[in-house]
């Protein structure tokens, strides 16, 4: 059977086919050589920061004390903006694709899509700038009046330059990648589904729960794992915005806040020598790990719930 | 509970294409009403206008009058929401929700309408639902499975099942059978000869043996060429339609003449 169809197919096509289907080989092994190289590159100059002292590491005693609120921060920031950013990005593409007429949402596409391409150190700028002075008001208030919420216990930081000023900053940056991914994949809802819903009478909010967002939900993950991954390693954005001090504290409108990996790394790179490069390497290294982990986390989570469907 | 649907003059546009023109016909209560005719008549589109379904696709508009038991359906003060919970409607490929148990599925209008249903009382719309339906002996061990499972007859069952756990007034079926064995084609038949005591049935259908088995009147539909609109040639009682029809297109086509 199979040699007749080998006979039955032209050479030519055959190697057509074999080309692309070592091209495409070629195309996976880059990616993953590159990952390993990235990752031996981090371990090995990370190593020698393991053993080193607090000299080399701003005062802390051990590898692990010195990153340990770095990787608070990011993580703090990474979670607060996805918090920020994913439900605006369904709200929009769900105007998008289900309320607004066709030439407004065209154009309300546009201008999400415009938002992804302007430079992160002008969203640094801004949010140093322009954004947190105009939110310190606001902290003001917050800590005059919800103070008993750990988030908002205050002080209120007069500059505003705080990690939820960065977090928001990082929300509008992740809005245009979560918002294109999630648009698409609700208009790509099957019209038979929409018309179940609306047949039995039910309102359009009433048919995008029933409909949209059961085919969209794990789309909606991925969209927001992808957000979440350049929340994670954003750099000149909270560099610039926040004003760190390297503590660990789930206050998010004072002056003193904890900083990102990333963002750390770029503020100290140029000055560090010895040692301390290879401390950020390794903080680089956490930094790796943590997304490859977040990523499996969620991408779990979603295989989970959808077999138990 | 059943009502009668009273159309005049129904012009149905998508956009600025005119798809149906001057329709007039009469949809008695508590009888089976068949829709006849050539692919791209109408047919679906006539349907559709029946309960505001028409309207959801863009551009889509309707001209004329659709009275049910003396409310117009189309007046401005009239919400197509409620229009669509009293005529329900079966579709040509069956639709149930994929991520949705069967017990579910079966539930899901209800839910729409009083999100507050009892478990005895819920459990009670399933079975009376599903048995209506002729879908009960098959799937009463596995009710928490996804309805997505099913064979497709079973699956188109099921949406008739959860179209009438809602106790609609009108039930609109487009070629439900279409997609379907003769088993289950005549397993649906059956459910439409039991449900026309209670509901007021329309069903669209290509197949003649169908229409005559099932149906007491019979509309067919026409059209005069490629971009021309979809008209009603004649409603008749079905047995006239298919011994003595009025217009000779409808002898024509009845008796594969057509064309
Ligand atoms: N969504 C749409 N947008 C624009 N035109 C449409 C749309 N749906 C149907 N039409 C047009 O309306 C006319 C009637 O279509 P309809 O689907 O009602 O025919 P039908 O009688 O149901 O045909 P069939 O027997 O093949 O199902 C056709 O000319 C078709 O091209
Ligand atoms: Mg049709």
């Amino acid at each position: 059977m199979s040699t007749i169809e080998a006979k039955a197919g032209s050479p030519k096509r055959r190697l057509g086919d074999l080309v692309f289907a070592n091209l495409t080989r070629a195309a996976g092994l880059t990616i993953l050589l590159a990952l390993a190289g990235v990752a031996v590159f981090l371990t090995i100059e990370g190593i020698p920061a393991f053993t080193a002292g607090p000299e080399d590491l701003k005062g802390a005693s051990s590898f692990v004390v010195y990153v340990w609120p770095l990787l608070f921060g990011t993580l703090l920031a990474a979670a607060l903006a996805l918090a920020i950013a994913v439900p605006l990005a369904i709200g929009v593409a769900l105007t998008v694709s289900h309320y607004a007429p066709r030439r407004i949402a065209t154009l309300i596409g546009y201008l999400i899509d415009l938002l992804a391409a302007v430079p992160s150190v002008v969203y640094g700028l801004w949010g140093g700038l322009f954004l947190g002075p105009k939110l310190v008001p606001l902290y003001e208030w917050l800590a005059d009046h919800l103070s008993f919420i750990p988030f908002f216990a205050g002080p209120a930081s007069t500059t505003g330059r705080t990690i939820l000023t960065a977090s928001i900053v990082l929300a509008i940056m992740v809005l245009p990648i979560v918002t294109a991914i999630s648009r698409e994949i609700f208009a790509q809802t099957p019209r038979l589904n929409e018309e179940a819903a609306l047949a039995l009478g039910a309102t359009r909010w009433e048919m995008i729960r029933l409909s949209v967002f059961p085919y969209a939900r794990s789309g909606i993950v991925s969209a927001a794992m992808l957000g979440l991954g350049r929340a994670l390693g954003e750099t000149m954005a909270v560099a610039m915005v926040l004003s760190a001090s390297g503590v660990v504290t789930f206050n998010l409108i004072s002056s003193t806040n904890p900083s990102t990996i990333a963002a750390n790394i770029a503020l100290t790179f140029a000055d560090a020598t010895g040692i301390q490069v290879n401390a950020l390497i390794a903080s680089g290294l956490v930094l790796f790990v943590i997304t490859f982990v977040v990523n499996f986390a969620a991408r779990w989570i979603v295989s989970r719930s959808e077999v138990s469907v | 509970m059943a009502k009668s649907i009273d159309i005049s003059d129904l012009n149905i546009y998508y956009g600025d294409f005119l798809a149906v023109e001057g329709v007039s016909l009469s949809i008695p209560a508590r009888s089976v009403t068949a829709f006849i005719g050539p692919s791209g008549c109408g047919k679906s589109t006539f349907l559709r206008s029946l309960n505001r379904m028409h309207e959801v696709i863009p551009g889509a508009r309707v001209e004329g009058k659709v009275v049910v038991d003396g409310q117009s359906l189309y007046d401005p003060s009239v919400d197509p929401v409620e229009v669509r919970r009293m005529i329900g409607m079966v579709f040509q490929r069956p639709n149930p929700f994929p991520t949705m148990s069967i017990y579910e599925n079966v539930l899901a209008g209800l839910r729409l309408n009083n999100k507050r249903l009892g478990r005895a009382e819920a459990d009670a719309v399933v079975e009376k639902s599903l048995r209506s339906a002729n879908l009960w002996e098959e799937v009463k061990d596995r009710l928490g499975k996804p309805g997505m499972g099913l064979s497709g007859g079973q699956q188109q069952r099921l949406c008739i099942a959860r179209a009438i756990a809602v106790e609609p007034q009108v039930l609109l079926m487009d070629e439900p059978c279409s997609a379907l064995d003769p088993i289950s084609t005549s397993a649906i038949e059956d459910l439409i000869h039991e449900l026309k005591t209670e509901y007021t049935i329309v069903i669209v259908t290509h197949n003649m043996q169908q229409a005559a088995r099932v149906s007491e009147d019979t509309a067919f539909f026409n059209i005069a060429g490629a971009n021309k609109p979809g008209k009603l040639i004649e409603m008749n009682p079905t047995k006239k339609i298919f011994s003595v029809p009025d217009e000779p297109a409808t002898e024509a086509y009845i008796s594969g003449r057509f064309g």
